[in-house]
C-alpha cells in the first residue's frame, strides 16, 4: 500500500462527559474511496470534522497528508474539499461568487479562481444557474454547488458528509454519478453516509461504525461474503404475527433476523428457503428475495437497522 | 506537493501558535464582506452619515447661536466647531459598532458561513480580522463623508484636521474589534439591545456637548474611563489644532482596546466552531 493519506490511530473524541468516537482506527490510500458507514450518532460526522482540522481530537493519533491536524490546521486544510452535512453556502452571495469567494479564501488568484469556477459550474451542472441567489436553488442544485465549492482547490481528499441525505431519489442519482467521475479521475474520497446503497455504490473499502467504535472493515462485498449469506428471503407476516411465524421457521436457512415489520431469512439459496417456509404451511403477506446488502452486514453486527 | 514536502513547507513557518489560527489572508473575508455589503440597502448606510450631520445643524448651529464660543484647551472656539469632532468620532463609532455588532450577530448565530470559512485554510483569526476590517472601513467613510461636510462649513480650524483621518481609523478599528469579542457572547436580541443602552448614554455624556470640566472629579475620572471620550478627545484635539502630549495617550488606548477586541474574538469564534 502506498503511503496512506489519512491514518487515524485510537482516535478519541470527548464533550464534556458524552465520548462521540472512542478509539478508531484506520488508513486511507491515496485515490480511494473510503466509506464510514453507521447510524446517526455514531460518531461519523464527529470523525469528518477532525479529519478535516475544524475540531481538535481528544486522544490517539491523526495524521492527514503526513501532518499533525492539531499544528497544521491551515496547511491541511488548504488541500481538502470539504462537503457538510448541511449546506453552508453563503445566501448572500449569488452562485457563481459562491464559488470565486470560497477559492479566495484559499488565498489562490483570481484568474485561477474564475477560470476553475467557470469549469465547475459546468461540472456541477448549474452554468445557466450562475447568477442565481441561493434559495432559488433545488436542494440538489444546492448539493451540486457545494460538491463544486469543495473542488475549487483542486484538493488532495475531498471529505463528504451524508453528501446526499434529504435529497430524492433522481437528485441523488445525479450527483452519485458526479461523485463516481471524480472517483474515475483519482480523487481521494472520504464519505460518511447511512445509506447502503451509497456505500455500495460509491466506497472501495469501509468501516461500519456504531457508538463512536468500528465494528467492522473491508471492501463491500467482502463485508458480505464475511458476515451475511448470499441472498435474504424477506417475509411479512403483519406485526403482530412476525414473532411467532419465525418460531415455527427455526432451521430454515443459516439465520433468522426479527424485525418489527418482517422476517429475514439467511440463505444461500434464498428460493430454497422460500419454498421451505412454504413447505411449513407458512403463507407470508408478502415474500421477498434478494441479494445480501450493507444492511444486513449492519444488522448482524448490531442487531439494530441502519435507519430507524 | 508530497506529503513530505507539505510537512517541510509546514516547519518552515515562524509562528506555529499563530499559524493555527491565522492564514495570513484576512482580505478574502474583508472582500467577501464588501461583495455582500454591494447587495443590501444602501438607505440604511446613508442614514448613519445623516444623523451627525443633523446634530449637527440642529445643536452646532441651532443651539450653538445661543452658546457663542466654548472653551478646549485654553483656546475658545465656536460650539458647532466644538461638538463637530465629537460627532465625528461618534459616526466613526456608530458605523464600527453596528457592522462589528448586528451584521456579526445574525452570521454567528444564524447563517453557516464562519463554518464555511473556517474548512477553508482561514483561522479565527482572519475571520475576525477580516470582518473587523470591513467594520472599520464603515465607520471610516461615515467620518471621511461627515469631515467633508466639516470641512466645507470652515469647522476644521487647523491643518492638523488632517490628522483626524489615521485617527478615525484607529477609533474605528478599537471600537470593531470590542464590538465583534463582545457581541461573540451573546445569544438573543435582548442582549444586542444592551448594546445600545450603552452607546446612548455613552454619546451624550462623553464630553460630547460641553467639556468635561463640568462633572464634578469623581464623575469625571468614570468619563474618562469611557473610550468614546478618549475619542473624542483625540479628535477634538487634531481638528481645533490644540496638541498635547495627551493625544498618545488617547492612542495607545484604542490600541489596548483593538489588542483585547481581536483576542476576544478570535477565542471566541475558536470555542464556537472549532470545537
Amino acid at each position: 500500500m502506498p503511503t496512506p493519506v489519512i491514518t487515524a490511530t485510537d482516535l478519541v473524541k470527548r464533550f464534556g462527559d458524552f465520548d462521540a468516537v472512542k478509539g478508531i482506527s484506520f488508513e486511507v490510500a491515496p485515490g480511494e474511496s473510503f466509506g464510514l458507514l453507521g447510524p446517526n450518532g455514531a460518531g461519523k460526522s464527529t470523525t469528518m470534522r477532525m479529519v478535516g482540522a475544524v475540531s481538535p481530537r481528544t486522544g490517539g493519533e491523526l495524521s492527514i497528508l503526513g501532518l499533525d491536524p492539531n499544528r497544521y490546521g491551515p496547511e491541511i486544510r488548504s488541500q481538502l474539499g470539504v462537503v457538510p452535512q448541511s449546506d453552508n453556502l453563503d445566501v448572500e452571495l449569488p452562485v457563481l461568487q459562491n464559488l470565486i469567494v470560497y477559492g479566495r479564501y484559499f488565498g489562490l488568484p483570481r484568474a485561477l479562481v474564475k477560470q476553475r469556477a467557470g469549469e465547475l459550474l459546468e461540472f456541477a451542472q448549474l452554468t445557466d444557474k450562475a447568477k442565481t441567489k441561493i434559495d432559488d436553488l433545488s436542494g440538489g442544485m444546492k448539493r451540486r454547488l457545494t460538491i463544486a465549492r469543495a473542488l475549487i482547490n483542486d484538493p488532495r481528499i475531498l471529505l463528504l458528509d451524508e453528501p446526499t441525505t434529504g435529497l430524492d431519489p433522481q437528485a441523488r442519482h445525479i450527483l452519485w454519478d458526479r461523485l463516481f467521475r471524480l472517483k474515475e479521475q483519482g480523487t481521494t474520497l472520504v464519505l460518511t453516509t447511512h445509506y447502503m446503497d451509497e456505500a455500495e455504490q460509491l466506497c472501495d473499502r469501509l468501516v461500519v461504525v456504531d457508538k463512536g467504535q468500528i465494528m467492522a472493515e473491508g471492501s463491500p462485498a467482502s463485508l458480505i461474503r464475511r458476515y451475511s449469506s448470499r441472498e435474504v428471503v424477506e417475509l411479512r407476516f403483519g406485526s403482530a404475527r412476525n414473532a411467532s411465524a419465525a418460531e415455527q421457521l427455526a432451521g430454515v436457512g443459516e439465520r433468522i433476523e426479527v424485525l418489527p415489520d418482517r422476517v429475514l431469512i439467511y440463505a444461500d439459496d434464498g428460493e430454497r428457503a422460500l419454498e421451505a417456509v412454504r413447505g411449513r404451511g407458512l403463507e407470508a403477506i408478502t415474500s421477498l428475495v434478494r441479494r445480501s446488502s450493507l444492511e444486513d452486514v449492519f444488522l448482524r453486527l448490531t442487531g439494530r437497522s441502519l435507519i430507524e | 506537493m508530497s506529503a513530505v514536502e507539505a510537512s517541510v513547507r509546514a516547519e518552515g513557518r515562524s509562528s506555529r501558535w499563530l499559524g493555527s489560527v491565522f492564514a495570513g489572508n484576512p482580505g478574502a473575508v474583508m472582500s467577501r464582506s464588501w461583495l455582500a455589503t454591494r447587495s443590501t440597502n444602501w438607505l440604511v448606510v446613508a442614514s448613519g452619515f445623516l444623523e451627525p450631520v443633523l446634530y449637527l445643524l440642529s445643536l452646532g448651529v441651532g443651539l450653538g447661536t445661543l452658546i457663542g464660543t466654548v472653551d478646549t484647551g485654553g483656546r475658545q472656539v465656536s460650539y458647532a466647531a466644538f461638538i463637530a469632532p465629537a460627532l465625528l468620532a461618534t459616526s466613526a463609532m456608530n458605523g464600527a459598532v453596528m457592522d462589528s455588532t448586528f451584521n456579526v450577530f445574525f452570521k454567528l448565530n444564524f447563517g453557516k458561513l464562519y463554518e464555511g470559512m473556517l474548512a477553508t485554510p482561514l483561522g479565527p483569526l482572519d475571520v475576525a480580522l477580516g470582518e473587523i476590517l470591513m467594520a472599520l472601513l464603515r465607520g471610516a467613510l461615515y467620518g471621511l463623508a461627515f469631515m467633508g461636510v466639516m470641512a466645507a462649513v470652515g469647522l476644521t480650524l487647523s491643518w492638523t484636521a488632517l490628522l483626524a483621518l489615521p485617527a478615525l481609523l484607529i477609533i474605528a478599528f478599537g471600537f470593531a474589534s470590542l464590538g465583534m469579542g463582545v457581541v461573540s457572547f451573546m445569544k438573543t436580541f435582548t442582549q444586542l439591545d444592551w448594546i445600545f443602552f450603552v452607546l446612548l448614554p455613552m454619546f451624550l455624556l462623553s464630553s460630547t456637548f460641553f467639556p468635561i470640566t463640568v462633572y464634578p472629579p469623581a464623575v469625571r475620572i468614570v468619563i474618562e474611563c469611557l473610550p468614546l471620550w478618549h475619542g473624542i478627545e483625540l479628535v477634538r484635539g487634531l481638528t481645533t489644532g490644540v496638541i498635547t502630549p495627551a493625544l498618545l495617550w488617547h492612542v495607545v488606548y484604542f490600541a489596548g482596546m483593538v489588542a483585547v477586541g481581536l483576542v476576544l474574538a478570535t477565542t471566541r469564534l475558536k470555542a464556537l466552531f472549532l470545537k
